[in-house]
């Protein structure tokens, strides 16, 4: 789960790592209200979308008076940013962070995240900041520094020094650099988070060390002990259809094909679409019904993939093990039976009691087209889904 | 022999008395695997399915001499349930529950390096379908009788997707010594590199099929290990062709988030290191019936 720079910064705050003064805006008045009470000559307007590369993107706007923020504000304000973060969707900004502009002499890259390989969390820095990391990573590797935390000590005092003279801080910033670091490890640690990005970590004319971006995300299977984070979700920032289907406990994620997909765990959906793509379509969704898919989650997910309006053909691909194909099959015909499809069925059933299965929806007297391999449920599925393309190319 | 597990293996169950566990338990139970007990703390003393409750993991090692468990425990104390069979000296441990944060495993994977390799517990999942040999005992929630004994090893991610290759093998009369699901986390217990040198120690094994998918190192650290070190052919399919970066694709370990995690990727770095590929999923058993006929 993602969260809002200003989030995060307040969250980072509140581990001793300093913020430019900031606040929160929904309108231009509000903008305009927060400069006044931050004070100074230059604001930044910040779009906050969860989304990293916002700059590029136009998301931010440098400011000196106040007629400028209130059309920074104007114009970001319910705007679709479009980063190489976001995919060509976008993501739509609703609120604005308005913070007092920073006198930078020095930006920096900091960021721990979850090593899968060390299965250690690691901390990685490097004196070039404001940059693409992934970049930096390709034509000047030899400028990060990578620093791995032993879990059962946690980061120590030495790690976060050698960490702020490979940033290139001074010795005499060292005790602020150190509890900077330090600070967002705890962070890190207390609230379970995967991922936390300082970029830029900026050094001021002032001698300050501030966090001028800030990035988490957090890991979903912990949210359960960590109220105050789940609190910080957005919905809007996250696909309506992909948080429709969290809700009802459904793994969905909506793609650009036309053939939708149901299937029962994570691999075999992926196989599946795979299998679509190479019979010569392509999937509108990864859709897995998980393990115990009774005939109300069965609709759920029926109606789910549906309401995509672009899917011109269905397929429901299931291997029962603990599940078995007769309750899947009564799921499956009572589902068409309620919501009246108007597109082309494969059903593919596979595993416990699948004779049984393949009986039901045969005698359902519904028009459904069954398929007993996998590569024969795709090739059914892409011939439906050509048929009915052809079908509305002609009205 | 097949690997992990055989016949003879004692095994106990952790969240024992739970619905799930009682259901699997009894699965576990009826397909002829060796349970002799389980684990729900303050239910000791009980009888369960007709075998005993145990308190502790350690009472369940002393009394019955259980060597392997498998964990259903709830997510939030999973991490807790697997670290206390390590220490009570279980051997393996499959680990079933889906969700246990990502701290927690890296908590239980330092945990579990304290110990000399000798004694180390070796971990499968957790988030899997578990580990089958089949004709002989299943530690595990998979449907039993797709699987025909044989000697093909399998390894992979998901539950579904193995189940999928198992019956393919069984139409074409291909059996399996060992089937192990190392799951869909992104760090867990063992690595598909691990397997694969259980395998190739395993006299009953002639081939190994590797199931993977998009994310993290691990098919391609199988790959680097399978080149240098095995002497028994490799089979390969990784699944998810057509998911895009930076997208979850279910698990919580299927995320394209650097280079070299995408499915053509790997399919091109396994290639490289001598793996066969299977060109699509619909034909895995097809792949490793060509490579079973050319030895």
């Amino acid at each position: 789960m993602d969260i809002h720079e200003y989030q995060a910064k307040e969250l980072l705050s509140s581990y001793g790592v300093k913020i430019a003064e900031g606040g929160l805006a929904y309108s231009p008045e509000d903008a305009v209200q927060r400069t006044r009470e931050i004070g100074g000559t230059v604001w930044a307007v910040k779009a906050q979308i969860h989304s990293g590369a916002r700059g590029k993107a136009g998301g931010i706007k440098i400011c000196k008076t106040h007629d400028e923020v209130e059309a920074a504000a104007e114009a970001l304000l319910g705007k679709r940013l479009v980063t190489h973060q976001t995919g060509p969707a976008g993501k739509v900004c609703g609120r604005l962070y308005v913070e007092a502009g920073t006198d930078i002499v020095k930006e920096m890259y900091f960021c721990f995240l979850v090593d899968r390989s060390a299965e250690r969390i690691v901390m990685v820095g490097s004196a070039q900041g404001g940059m693409d990391i992934e970049e930096l990573a390709v034509t000047n590797p030899e400028a990060i520094t990578k620093i791995y935390i032993e879990p059962s000590v946690g980061l120590q005092a030495y790690q976060a020094r050698e960490m702020a003279f490979a940033l290139g801080l001074d010795a005499e910033i060292m005790s602020h650099a150190v509890k900077t670091i330090k600070g967002c490890y705890r962070a890190l640690r207390d609230l379970d988070a995967n991922m936390l990005e300082i970029n830029p970590l900026v050094m001021t004319r002032s001698g300050e060390l501030l966090a001028l971006d800030a990035k988490m995300g957090f890991d979903e299977n912990a949210l359960f002990r960590q109220q105050k984070i789940s609190e910080l979700r957005d919905k809007t920032q996250e696909d309506p259809r992909e948080t429709a289907a969290a809700d009802r406990g459904l793994s969905y994620v909506g793609l650009d094909g036309d053939i939708g997909c149901m299937i029962n765990g994570a691999g075999l959906a992926m196989a599946t679409m795979d299998m679509i793509k190479l019979a010569g379509g392509e999937p509108a969704n990864f859709l897995d019904v998980g393990g115990g898919a009774s005939a109300e989650r069965t609709e759920k997910a029926f109606r789910l993939v549906l309401a995509d309006k672009n899917v011109k053909a269905m397929l429901v691909n299931i291997f029962a093990g603990i599940n078995r194909c007769d309750w899947i099959a009564e799921g499956v015909v009572q589902a068409v039976k309620k919501i009246d499809m108007k597109i082309p069925l494969i059903v593919r059933l596979s595993g416990t009691n699948v004779e049984e299965g393949q009986r039901i929806i045969r005698e359902s007297g519904l028009p459904i087209i069954t398929a007993e391999t996998l590569a024969e449920a795709a090739e059914k599925a892409v011939q439906a889904r050509n048929e009915v393309a052809a079908q509305w190319a002609q009205g | 022999m097949a690997i992990l597990i055989n016949e003879t293996t004692r095994i106990i169950v952790q969240g024992f008395t739970g619905k799930i566990g009682s259901f699997h338990a009894q699965d576990m139970i009826n397909y002829g695997s060796n349970v002799v007990g389980g684990v729900t703390p303050g239910k000791g003393g009980q009888t369960h399915l007709g075998l005993p409750v145990f308190n502790t993991v350690k009472e369940a090692v002393q009394q019955s001499g259980a060597e392997a468990s498998i964990v259903f425990v709830p997510p939030a104390f999973a991490a807790d349930s697997i670290m206390e069979a390590a220490d009570a000296g279980i051997k393996y441990c499959v680990a079933i529950t889906d969700g246990i944060p990502t701290q927690d495993m890296m908590t239980v994977k330092n945990f579990l390096r304290r110990f000399p390799v000798e004694e180390r517990m070796f971990l499968t999942g957790p988030n899997c379908a578990g580990t089958i040999s089949p004709g002989r005992a299943m530690l595990g929630i998979m449907p039993g009788h797709i699987y025909m004994q044989g000697n093909v090893g399998i390894v992979g991610r998901s539950g579904t997707l193995g189940y999928e290759a198992a019956d393919q093998m069984k139409r074409l009369g291909i059996g399996i010594s060992s089937s192990v699901g190392i799951g869909g986390d992104p760090i867990n217990g063992s690595s598909h590199r691990d397997i694969l040198e259980k395998f190739e120690q395993d006299p009953e094994t002639k081939v190994v099929l590797m199931i993977g998918e998009i994310g993290g190192p691990q098919e391609v650290e199988a790959g680097l290990f399978a080149k240098a070190h095995m002497t028994k052919p490799v089979v390969a399919y990784i699944a998810g062709l057509t998911a895009p970066e930076g997208r979850r694709m279910g698990h919580a370990g299927a995320i394209i988030s650097s280079a070299g995690e995408s499915a053509a990727e790997k399919v091109a770095i396994l290639k490289e290191l001598g793996i066969t590929i299977c060109p699509t999923p619909a034909a895995m058993g097809k792949t490793v019936a060509e490579v079973l006929a050319k030895l």
